[in-house]
């Protein structure tokens, strides 16, 4: 399945899109978690992490399934608290 | 309805023209502009990075919304991507209503709700550093 990381995630795994194997009952989270093995530098901001599975927001136990595309959110610039 | 998220210059004039309309006595056009500081830092430039398929639905979502919310007639809106230079447009929400009041309160939250969910970006560069600017991640 296709991931795509954006604006500090994809700077700080050096990709912008990369695949993972799904396995059973696998989630939005796992993924992410899955990824931080690979990128150890993109681990330790999955609190502040939203998901969006092919183009909408989801929860982070979202299950995915084959032909999903996932992407992993950091927050926007102006969320509530920013500047 | 009009969202577009592009590499190349704004159009402020095609979003006005596209929300004109007859019944429609007021637009209210917000540009968002890249400002020479942030935090007490010079700042150099602006790198905007979107994702951009679901920027535009997301937009529309927010559109959606104050369409129901507000006595309003049309809305557009445009955010560039790629790297931006100080006093360049980044953002332009148009808002067309049969009175100035409610296209100036549409077009206010517009801009407030798009900051917080549209899936855009921003990079400041500034001399001997850089930093992507993150607000709370804010829940659906």
């Amino acid at each position: 399945m296709r991931v795509r990381l954006f604006a500090r995630l994809s700077d700080l795994a050096g990709v912008r899109e990369t695949e993972v194997e799904l396995g059973e009952g696998i989630t939005a989270g796992d993924a992410y978690r899955l990824l931080c093995g690979r990128f150890p530098a993109i681990s330790g901001i999955g609190g502040s992490l939203m998901y969006a599975v092919n183009a909408e927001y989801v929860s982070d136990t979202h299950p995915l399934k084959d032909g999903d595309e996932l992407a992993l959110i950091p927050p926007v610039s102006g969320g509530r608290g920013a500047l | 309805m009009l969202f577009e998220v592009t590499a190349g210059p704004l159009d402020p004039e095609r979003l006005v023209d596209h929300v004109r309309q007859d019944e429609a006595g007021a637009v209210a056009l917000f540009y968002g502009v890249v400002r020479n500081n942030n935090l007490g830092r010079r700042v150099l430039y602006l790198e905007y990075d979107a994702y951009p398929e679901m920027a535009a639905n997301v937009m529309r979502e927010i559109a959606d919304d104050a369409m129901s919310r507000y006595s309003i007639t049309d809305v557009a809106i445009q955010h560039r991507t790629g790297r931006l230079e100080i006093g360049e447009t980044s953002l332009l929400v148009a808002v067309s209503a049969p009175h100035r009041r409610e296209a100036f309160e549409a077009c206010h939250a517009l801009v407030d709700r798009f900051k917080e969910v549209v899936p855009i970006w921003k990079k400041e560069v500034w001399e001997g550093g850089e930093e992507w600017i993150e607000g709370e991640a804010v829940t659906q």
